[in-house]
């Protein structure tokens, strides 16, 4: 088996291509029959018109979010699985995510909202942190592939549990109807504020995350031969899991749990970067863009009357796939 | 051997002690310049704590760890890592990435963060693959190759890198007789002029042929150290291995054969 070696600038170029567009597209997308690119015209020249409405209302939120998210999700991925030298590592599997959105559910419906726009994410930041940081005391020095689904299985069941029991005390009426919301994830309904509130503390994550690029590059070899060759492994695993905290963290208190992307995405764009956990970190970026706003076109393209959740579609592609990936993970890997 | 006075390492009275239990209990230990220095003993000696201390992956709880006169961790990171390579026991990459991906990890040390890789990080890693042999094979899959190949691109990695000093851990356990020889011999070629390399070692007619020194640890300290011939003598190793052994010289170098277990002397 030989490995070719493709030029990763090109292939980053032509996935952001290729998630712009999609990013475009998903602006024409949408229930209501409406010209986009007048809509687009008319909210840059402060006209009001339905068009404009939808387009920057509406439809204008929803693709950004996807966008970012969905990044932030790939990014998240490539990241954990980089770090823990395990290509099953998954904000979603590993619980990342609902613990983030235990702690948004934790800021949202006891009030603390209020105190400040940064509240939100960072409750979900914080969640997600203390999540990353439970796994990594339970998988310590051990990246075998049972040690870590059983230690998310429990991490994830953990915080499910408490989300529901968050809500149950909440003092909201819409309680149930929310579980359903944080747990299957959707990025309908927001608004420019939601993007505004969450790209700081995702764009932060991002920087971080890429900025291990070289560390996880080096892990390839193990631990001890990453310290040899200069890298100091306790600090930049902290910078690791804040990069990961606060992507996950913002972006799942704004959508809640959207699952699995963080999964598909890395393992498919895996051999095209020649498995350098470092280049793999930027395309998994695009990748996560391109499929979540895919999922979210589908969505709502197949939504006829009740409105589909965004994490059933990526968990009814993501689940057999990850199945898939547990059956063949008799190596290289594990 | 033309080892020269010109020390390159030392470790002085290491102390390592981990939850209540002495690992190592003061050994001194140095490192010349042109020197193959084996680290022998039995299971549990100490022997990987260490060459862990004396590469700067360990701190010792107590004793201090000179480079050139200097105190090793005092050295910043990188600098520390273009001069000293580490073989780990047993490493193999952990993703399916290419031979020559992973002897290029060993210019890591040499590049920034916005540093894309120059001609003399290629011209390196060319080199070290030439070295280690495993240019044939530049564009398989690390993880697919055999034990031995597979120590062999690791050892590319580490000559890459173009350190003065190579700290190997067991590279040879595993191996079959040619490979043992040919990392062996990858190993004494370094240690030449100002280079040095220390090597853990289980096999005993190994260490007796290739290093110049060697320190037999017991029970996290030094039972003995010098020459190969003074070190390995039937005594000693009744004393330190329990076993009773045929120690024979020809032109061919030491040979060491372990005859019996000796109840007694175990530890």
């Amino acid at each position: 088996m030989t490995l070719r070696q493709p030029s990763t600038t090109l292939l980053n170029t032509l996935l952001a291509l290729v998630s712009l567009g999609c990013f475009l597209l998903s602006l024409h997308t949408g229930t209501a029959d409406v010209d986009a690119f007048k809509g687009m015209r008319d909210a840059w020249h402060n006209a009001v018109t339905v068009e404009a409405l939808i387009v920057s209302e509406v439809r204008l939120p929803r693709a950004l979010l996807a966008f970012f998210i969905g990044g932030t999700l790939g990014l998240a991925g490539a990241a954990l699985q980089g770090l823990l030298r395990n290509p099953l590592a998954e904000p979603g599997i590993i619980g990342v995510s609902n613990g983030a959105a235990l702690g948004a559910v934790i800021v949202f419906y006891f009030g603390f909202s209020g105190l400040g726009w940064f509240v939100l994410p960072l409750g979900g930041l914080l969640g997600a942190a203390l999540s990353v940081l439970c796994l990594s005391l339970l998988v310590r020095g051990n990246s075998n592939v049972l040690t870590l689904i059983l230690a998310g299985i429990a991490i994830n069941a953990i915080g499910s549990a408490l989300i529901a029991l968050a809500l149950n005390f909440a003092p909201s009426p819409y309680a149930v109807q929310e579980i359903v919301h944080w747990l299957l994830g959707s990025v309908t309904n927001r608004s420019l504020q939601d993007v505004a509130i969450s790209l700081p503390f995702m764009a932060t994550g991002w920087l971080l995350m890429l900025s291990c690029g070289r560390y996880l590059d080096a892990l390839t070899l193990g631990e001890d031969t990453a310290h040899s060759l200069g890298f100091n492994g306790h600090r930049l695993r902290w910078v690791l899991v804040a990069g990961v905290a606060a992507g996950i963290g913002a972006a799942v208190s704004v959508s809640g749990n959207i699952g699995f992307v963080g999964l598909v995405v890395p393992h498919l764009l895996r051999p095209l970067v020649g498995h350098s956990p470092r280049r793999l970190l930027a395309a998994s970026f695009w990748g996560g863009a391109i499929l979540l706003l895919v999922a979210d076109m589908l969505v709502q393209v197949l939504s006829t009357g009740g409105e589909l959740k965004l994490g059933v579609i990526t968990a009814l592609v993501g689940g057999p796939f990850f199945l898939w990936l547990i059956l063949r993970a008799r190596n290289p890997w594990s | 051997m033309n080892a020269t006075t010109d020390l390159l390492l030392a470790g002085n009275a290491l102390q390592y002690r981990i939850d209540g239990i002495d690992i190592l209990r003061g050994p001194d230990v140095a490192v010349q310049r042109g020197e193959l220095v084996g680290l022998i003993g039995p299971n549990g000696a100490g022997k990987s704590t260490l060459l862990r201390l004396l590469c700067g992956l360990e701190t010792p709880t107590t004793g201090s760890v000179q480079w050139c006169g200097q105190a090793l961790l005092s050295l910043p990171p990188a600098e520390r890592a273009r001069r000293i390579g580490y073989l780990a026991q047993g490493a193999r990459a952990q993703w399916p990435v290419s031979v020559q991906r992973v002897v290029e990890l060993g210019r890591l040390p040499y590049q920034g963060f916005w540093a894309s890789p120059r001609a003399e990080d290629s011209a390196a890693v060319e080199h070290a693959m030439q070295l280690a042999e495993v240019i044939a094979y530049r564009n398989r899959v690390a993880t697919t190759l055999s034990g031995g190949e597979q120590t062999l691109v690791m050892l590319a990695r580490i000559f890459a890198t173009r350190p003065q000093l190579i700290f190997a851990d067991e590279p040879v356990a595993a191996l079959d007789p040619y490979h043992q020889l040919h990392v062996m011999e990858l190993l004494r070629n370094h240690a030449q002029g100002d280079n040095a390399a220390v090597v853990v070692l289980h096999d005993l007619s190994l260490a007796a042929r290739f290093c110049d020194r060697l320190y037999l640890l017991q029970h996290g300290a030094l039972f003995a150290s010098g020459t190969p011939g003074a070190v390995l003598t039937p005594d000693n190793l009744r004393a330190v291995y329990g076993i009773e052994s045929r120690i024979s010289c020809d032109e061919q170098g030491v040979s060491v054969t372990p005859v019996k277990r000796v109840r007694e002397g175990h530890p």
